[in-house]
């Protein structure tokens, strides 16, 4: 590639563009119709379908889970079958990780924000964005496909040797998630791409918005380690259908590398889950703190930190597994790494919140939420990775805690902040304030309801993934699946509200945060081309002291024709210029 | 970050600024995608280190059931079609459409005799039982695991060979916009990046020719 980069400082001629509160036409006035959105190359719509797809996955899977919590009731069959159990659990699992948590954060909100965070109108490659997506549907086809047909029962990891001799519809979930994975990889080489090449005049690397950096540095594990899974799978594949006895021991090959493969892909994979989740606390709690980011380099490098680290401790899901002493005793150290740079964050955010004028908006409950939760998320998380500890808890609740944990009050509770921080952007609609803010009491009710429970019984022994338990455990688990139902009546009110904005007359302003973020000098929606200008920046993108005009520059003579041709006032900005 | 164009050519999409930012994007993308592939087949690679960390002497003894001679004359094949293409961008770059062509169906062709080779080389061994897995049912290796050698033989060589094919219908692609007349020097983008492609196609051949079928 050789990047040389040459910094240098130029004088642009800029003039201040003033988003209009009433835009005339929008990206959803133009090109419109079923044919122009299934079409479409433009990164908001496409993060619009993905948004869409994510959600319907979710009530899918969430539909799974509450089944799940009702059979777990009673101890004994509550309503359906031990075979259905596990087939639901499979399910649940596959879909909330494959489905929903991967491309949640980058392919939905990151595919709409990244461009205007940029200042630029597209993502580097439009159509390979559209052809991603469609793969993603593709996926999900093969995997209703398994459901129609004898459903899995594996369990989300596919474990040989039991994933290469059961009976149910193992090749076409692989399949599925092998063909997922392609959408993936092209989104985070789209994204890489895109914040290398085209940036708007004046944003250096030390202006890039947090969000980017978890964008770009979450590409970056999904280029590196998705294609292990791709071919993990493949190998898989080709055990059921050839029987190429890689993973067989009657073959002479050896379940346990599957194990490792899987791993080395699925532990990175959790960073790419939650680092994009990392990127929204930066943005919302600057926004509602007023306030600049407390060591914007610190939290910039500490998810690159993150990605790097992430690829060297897949073995701590192999404690007992019969990997060697050794190969246990530095994982686990190196787990222990990982809890450096993710502390330095915690530590950075709240930081930042010391003296700001914080206002307790719907987004920035969830992100309060988030920096509680994910901490005991975080915390356990090194427990587990302590190999005396970890002998106790494996496959215990403990685990399946820990896990929701950080995946559900981590990068989910991000998703909601930044769902909601992002609202009247992408929909030009906002929603109901007081109903958020219920919405997001019932999920925080319900949330440690269902799972505080979990790290209890866990610890007292009951194993994940079993169909009935011992009376002892009978309180824990009513306590938890009660606590379920509170967070399902939590997410239909989110639905419920915001649905009815998107219906309502009344038109979000085109800055209702007063943030300083690029993304939100364009109209609310944002025109198709998401600016009719080239942005120039000239400040950080938390600098809130200085006055909101001098975010709002962009080139006085446009080339492209957009815009308008008056005098401007000349600026000096540095540019990094990239030459491949 | 270049700003300051005013001519926006008919190849340059509407979101970049000029054609020198149009090909350096689509130039490092490629590159993000190569790095993707080379993990992809790193799976495979590790696969065979650690198996061939297990049973060295079955990876030794199985090796000279593979024909080195046909394996040597695919290198040199492949490498020979590495050069054309590579002669082809240059073409591009010189504005010579008739050599851009002709270095192009070359590489094709070339490409097509290694897939033929191969071909023989599969036919071969199925003929006298060698498949992978479970169906394999050769008895001319003593060891009791020679069927795990010739699996990871045949996922290394057959997700390559799928990289050719693709390779094939990508450089067919191109050869067709050229006859067309849609590059020239100002602009050649998707015959470089292309290339770049099958260079790698070449370049993961020449890891597997030594590691599978020179084993001593
Ligand atoms: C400080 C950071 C973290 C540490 C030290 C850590 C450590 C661990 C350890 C040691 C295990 C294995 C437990 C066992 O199976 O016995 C585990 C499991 C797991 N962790 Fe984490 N973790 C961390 C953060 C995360 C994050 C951020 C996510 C996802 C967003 C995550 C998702 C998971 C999942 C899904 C499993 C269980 C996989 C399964 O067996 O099904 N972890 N974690
Ligand atoms: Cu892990």
């Amino acid at each position: 590639m050789a990047d040389a980069e040459v910094s240098n400082v130029k004088t642009l001629q800029v003039k201040r563009f003033k988003p209009s509160e009433n835009p005339k036409s929008t990206f959803f006035s133009e090109e419109k119709g079923l044919w122009a959105w299934m079409t479409t190359v433009d990164h908001k719509k496409i993060g619009l379908m993905y948004l869409g797809s994510v959600a319907l996955f979710f009530l899918l899977g969430g539909a799974l889970a509450l089944l799940l919590r009702t059979e777990l009731l009673t101890p004994a069959k509550t309503f359906i079958e031990a075979d259905t159990y596990n087939q639901f659990f499979t399910l649940h699992g596959a879909i909330m990780v494959f489905f929903v948590l991967i491309p949640s954060i980058p392919a939905a909100l990151g595919n709409f924000v990244l461009p205007m965070q940029l200042g630029a109108k597209d993502v580097a490659f439009p159509r390979l964005n559209l052809a991603s997506f469609y793969i993603y549907v593709v996926g999900a086809i093969f995997t209703f496909i398994a459901l129609a047909n004898n459903g899995l029962d594996t369990g989300w990891t596919f474990y040989t040797p039991y994933s290469t001799g059961s009976t149910s519809s193992v090749v076409w979930v692989t399949l599925g998630v092998f063909i997922l994975g392609f959408s993936s990889i092209l989104t985070g080489t789209n994204f890489i791409t895109t914040v290398h090449k085209l940036r708007a005049p004046g944003i250096t690397w030390g202006k890039l918005p947090l969000n980017i950096w978890a964008l770009y540095a979450t590409s970056i594990i999904q280029v590196l380690a998705t294609p292990v899974l791709a071919i993990t799978v493949l190998l898989l594949t080709m055990e059921r259908t050839l029987g190429i006895g890689i993973f067989d021991p009657a073959l002479g090959g050896d379940p346990v590398l599957f194990q490792h493969f899987f791993w080395f892909y699925s532990h990175p994979a959790v960073y790419i889950m939650i680092v994009p989740g990392f990127g929204i606390i930066s943005e919302v709690i600057t926004a509602f703190s007023k306030k600049h980011i407390f060591g914007y380099w610190a939290i910039a490098l500490s998810s690159l930190a993150i990605a790097f680290i992430g690829f060297l401790v897949w073995g701590h899901h192999m404690f007992t597994s019969g990997q060697s002493a050794v190969a246990t005793t530095i994982f686990s150290f190196l787990t222990f790494l990982v809890g450096i740079p993710t502390g330095i964050k915690i530590l950075n955010w709240v930081a930042t919140l010391y003296k700001g004028s914080i206002e307790m908006k719907t987004p920035m409950l969830y992100v309060f939420m988030f920096l509680f939760l994910f901490s005991i998320g975080g915390f356990t998380g090194i427990m587990l990775g302590s190999l005396s500890a970890d002998i106790h808890l494996h496959d215990t609740y403990y685990v399946v805690a820990h896990f929701h944990y950080v995946m559900m009050g981590g990068t989910l509770i991000a998703l909601l902040a930044g769902l909601h921080y992002w609202w009247p952007k992408m929909t030009g609609k906002m929603y109901n304030e007081t109903q958020g803010k219920i919405a997001a009491f019932l999920i925080f009710v319900g949330f440690n309801m269902t799972f505080l429970p979990q790290f209890i019984m866990g610890s007292q022994g009951m194993p994940r993934r079993y169909y009935n338990y011992i009376d002892q455990f009978t309180p824990f688990h009513q306590t938890s699946t009660i606590g379920s139902y509170v967070l399902g009546v939590g997410f239909l009110l989110i639905a419920y509200y915001l649905f009815r904005s998107i219906f309502s007359d009344e038109r979000a302003p085109s800055n209702p945060w007063n943030s300083r973020g690029l993304e939100w000098q364009s109209t609310s929606p944002p025109d198709l081309h998401n600016f009719d200008h080239t942005p120039v920046v000239i400040h950080g993108p938390y600098d809130y002291h200085k006055p909101m005009e001098e975010f709002q520059l962009g080139l006085a003579a446009s080339h492209n024709g957009h815009g308008g041709h008056g005098h401007g006032e000349s600026v000096e900005v540095t540019t990094e210029t990239e030459k491949a | 970050m270049a700003n300051q164009t005013s001519s926006h050519p008919a190849h340059v999409h509407h979101h970049f600024v000029d054609s020198d930012q149009q090909f350096d994007t689509a130039k490092m993308g490629m590159w993000v995608f190569l790095v993707n592939e080379i993990l992809f087949f790193g799976g495979l690679f590790c696969a065979y280190i650690v198996y061939r960390t297990w049973y060295p002497e079955l990876f030794s003894e199985a090796a000279h059931e593979l024909n080195t001679l046909w394996g040597a004359v695919n290198t040199v094949v492949l490498i020979g079609s590495s050069l054309t293409v590579a002669m082809a961008i240059r073409s591009a770059q010189k504005n010579q459409t008739k050599g851009l062509k002709i270095n192009l169906l070359i590489t094709i062709a070339l490409a097509c005799v290694f897939m033929v080779i191969k071909g023989f080389e599969y036919s071969h061994k199925f003929h006298l039982g060698i498949f992978p897995g479970e169906y394999y049912t050769f008895t001319g290796i003593e060891h009791p695991q020679a069927n795990i050698f010739f699996s990871i033989y045949y996922m290394l060589t057959g997700v390559h060979a799928l990289h050719v094919l693709v390779g094939i219908g990508l450089i067919t692609w191109i050869y067709l916009r050229a006859r067309k007349g849609e590059f020239s020097s100002e602009y050649y983008t998707p015959v470089e990046i292309t290339g770049l492609y099958w260079h790698l196609v070449d370049l993961i051949w020449i890891f597997l020719f030594p590691l599978l079928y020179l084993i001593e």
